[in-house]
């Protein structure tokens, strides 16, 4: 198995009485696309300037391979670093800039004019060496950041994050730039952000970060269907929670009980012992259903709620219902608009109907309470 | 449609045209005012450099020159031959004025970045004294340099001049370096160490590079403010004269021409330092420009 290229060791970082980062144990793979997310102070940005070295870890040890790095300054650590506003040097050229590192190591002339071209060529800007850091855009200073940290050929590179300046296309584009490169150049990427999609959309695994700790890790697929806590399942997309009692369970599926009397099913793996928890399902999950016939045929093996349409709105891609179940909880559905004009709404507004969806979709929370302090996208939907 | 939009456009000019002509009388007088106004001030702030100028032309007649007598350039043909004291006032003041500066600017760029940059026991006092030499009357300043210079018993001259010019000088050159470092982006420097560059190397090729108007600035006015200090330099001087004491001494027994020759000389020289600073502003203005967003309320 090949060596992991990061590796934190019950890392703690303290600002006086506050705690940024809390005895964080982590390990990087290599050539991974590793994703730190969370809100503003959950302690991803720490996180990576204590592997750059530019924050001195209060406990704990940083390890680049297998040699302890926790106390090199930056210049002594294979690392290169993308900066949140770029950094490029104003008073040099995109040349200069771009073979910094390289006339550091005292590389010959001709050997760095040859890797600086290669690398203009690999951010997509050949031909700007002349040119100054203010005469480009701010997504051209982007892709020569890049560059002049890619130009090292780090073990690791660390990204701050690189694209909160730019405007949504443009991030868009630089979020597949970045794959593409990542992959061409093969180095370990770790990725500082807090917009889930851009995390979502680029990375092999996420730690999803609160309060200087890991709150869950895994790959993107994994966080989204089957996240382990509240804060994950709301910072990741959209979720309905309904509080329930685990009633049994067999090797495929534990039945929980909501207060109703209503019984819902999700996969045992989910269930972790505590008798109290809170069931989840993502809302483009959930089928509504007219309360006919047809419904109660349909919901053969699935998990079923019914309720009253509150709301419906178009938003083209998909129509969001508000659902109202028994228990008074309101749910939230998001219907691909396939069958549906848009014009004629397929449920209207008070229509009394069966929510549907599959065990397997289903995940389960333990009990305990989100604190409301917890910063959370607010009321962001995403279709 | 586009031949409609044109016409409404035009009718809104003829529209507006008898509008503009009816403008509040109080207005049009402020308007009169206004240039005539800023000519006399800026001729109040020139008229001394002026006169310094033209009496370096003055054909004097006797040991004075203050009223015109005709043109002449004989001032320029002789102002280093005829006044040999004057020469030696000059080279001294010259000699101090960059002696002063420069150590003045070497020491005050330090204690600035360390004002600017780092957290230490007696940062917010040293920031407050740090405005007392500016603060404090020259007089006064000058005064007790005297009784410091004497009570330890330094014979007054050339050093105890050039330690009195540094004293003062490196306030200015503190206040106007933290100036410039208070808008500089650290992360230009993490980058730096990031790419490889020591402590040093980044000093030298990022940090120094981007903060050298300021000190260059500093250096300037450290030089300027030197050459021509009179109070502080008149206690700390003893026996030796400076520029600034020698006209001072001349003034009494009646300037010569040359003295107006040799002020506008330094004149155009200070003048040619301010647009050369002008134009360095401008380019580097544009440097700053487009160093990315956020970069230039320094994060």
């Amino acid at each position: 198995m090949p060596q992991p290229d990061v590796r934190l060791d019950r890392v703690t970082k303290r600002f006086g009485d506050v705690v940024a980062v809390d005895d964080l144990s982590l390990v990087v793979e290599h050539g991974e696309f590793f994703s730190m997310l969370g809100p503003s102070g959950c302690g991803k940005t720490t996180t990576l300037r204590m592997i750059g070295g530019f924050e001195e870890t209060s406990e704990g040890t940083i390890y680049l391979g297998d040699a302890d790095v926790t106390d090199l300054p930056p210049f002594r650590r294979d690392v290169n670093t993308v900066f949140q506003n770029y950094a490029l040097f104003p008073h040099l050229t995109i040349y200069e800039n771009v073979a910094f590192g390289l006339r550091r190591r005292k590389i010959p002339d001709g050997e760095i004019r040859h890797q600086v071209a290669t690398m203009l060529a690999l951010v997509e800007l050949p031909g700007y060496e002349r040119r100054r850091p203010h005469q480009l855009s701010g997504g051209q200073q982007q892709r020569i950041a890049l560059a002049r940290a890619l130009i090292n050929h780090p073990r690791v590179l660390l990204l701050d994050e690189p694209l909160g300046a730019l405007d949504l296309k443009l991030r868009k584009q630089m979020q597949i730039e970045l794959k593409r490169i990542q992959t061409e150049v093969g180095i370990t990427f770790i990725y500082v952000t807090h917009d889930q999609e851009e995390a979502m959309t680029m990375s092999d695994r996420i730690a999803v970060m609160r309060h200087g700790r890991i709150e869950q890790l895994g790959p993107p697929e994994d966080l989204y269907e089957r996240p382990s806590t509240d804060f994950v399942a709301g910072f990741l997309g959209v979720s309905n929670l309904i509080e329930g009692e685990v009633a049994g369970r067999d090797d495929r599926f534990a039945a929980i009980r909501l207060p109703d009397g209503t019984v819902l099913r999700a996969p045992s793996a989910s269930v972790n012992g505590a008798p109290r928890v809170r069931v989840g399902v993502r809302p483009e999950k959930l089928r509504v259903l007219a309360l006919t016939d047809e419904a109660s045929s349909a919901a053969n093996g699935l998990n079923t709620l019914d309720g009253v349409i509150l709301d419906a709105s178009y938003i083209g891609v998909s129509t969001q219902y508000l659902v109202e179940i028994a228990s008074g909880q309101r749910l939230v559905v998001y219907a691909q608009n396939i069958e549906t004009s848009g014009a004629a709404e397929a449920h209207p507004d008070g229509q009394r109907v069966r929510l549907t969806w599959r065990p397997e979709h289903t995940f389960v929370i333990g009990a305990a309470p989100m604190t409301p302090s917890d910063e959370q996208p607010e009321g962001e939907i995403h279709a | 449609m586009a031949g409609a939009t044109a016409r409404a456009e035009a009718s809104a000019v003829r529209a507006d045209a008898p509008h503009r002509a009816r403008r509040p009388l109080g207005r049009r007088i402020g308007e009169a005012i206004l240039p005539i106004f800023t000519a006399l001030v800026v001729a109040y702030l020139f008229l001394p450099i002026v006169v310094m100028i033209a009496f370096g032309f003055n054909d004097n007649v006797g040991r004075f020159n203050f009223t015109w007598q005709g043109f002449t350039l004989e001032h320029y043909a002789t102002v280093f031959s005829s006044q040999p004291r004057m020469n030696q006032a000059l080279v001294l003041s010259f000699t101090v004025a960059v002696i002063s500066t420069v150590v003045a600017t070497t020491l005050g760029t330090l204690i600035g970045l360390a004002l600017a940059r780092y957290e230490f026991r007696g940062r917010g006092p040293l920031n407050l004294l740090i405005f007392l030499p500016i603060a404090s009357p020259e007089v006064v300043l000058g005064a007790s340099l005297l009784a410091l210079f004497v009570s330890v018993g330094m014979s007054l001259g050339l050093v105890t001049i050039v330690i009195a010019h540094i004293m003062f000088n490196i306030s200015f050159v503190v206040v106007t370096v933290r100036a410039r470092i208070a808008g500089f982006n650290r992360s230009l420097e993490e980058a730096a160490m990031d790419l490889g560059a020591d402590e040093m190397t980044t000093f030298r090729k990022v940090t120094f590079p981007l903060i050298f108007p300021g000190i260059l600035a500093a250096a300037l006015l450290a030089f300027a403010l030197s050459i021509d200090d009179f109070v502080i330099t008149q206690f700390t001087a003893g026996q030796t004269v400076t520029f600034p004491l020698w006209v001072y001494g001349a003034s009494r027994i009646g300037v010569p021409p040359q003295v107006n020759v040799m002020g506008t000389i330094i004149f155009a020289v200070a003048l040619l330092g301010i647009l050369l600073w002008s134009l360095l502003q401008r380019r580097e203005r544009t440097l700053r420009a487009g160093t990315g967003p956020g970069v230039g309320a320094g994060s």
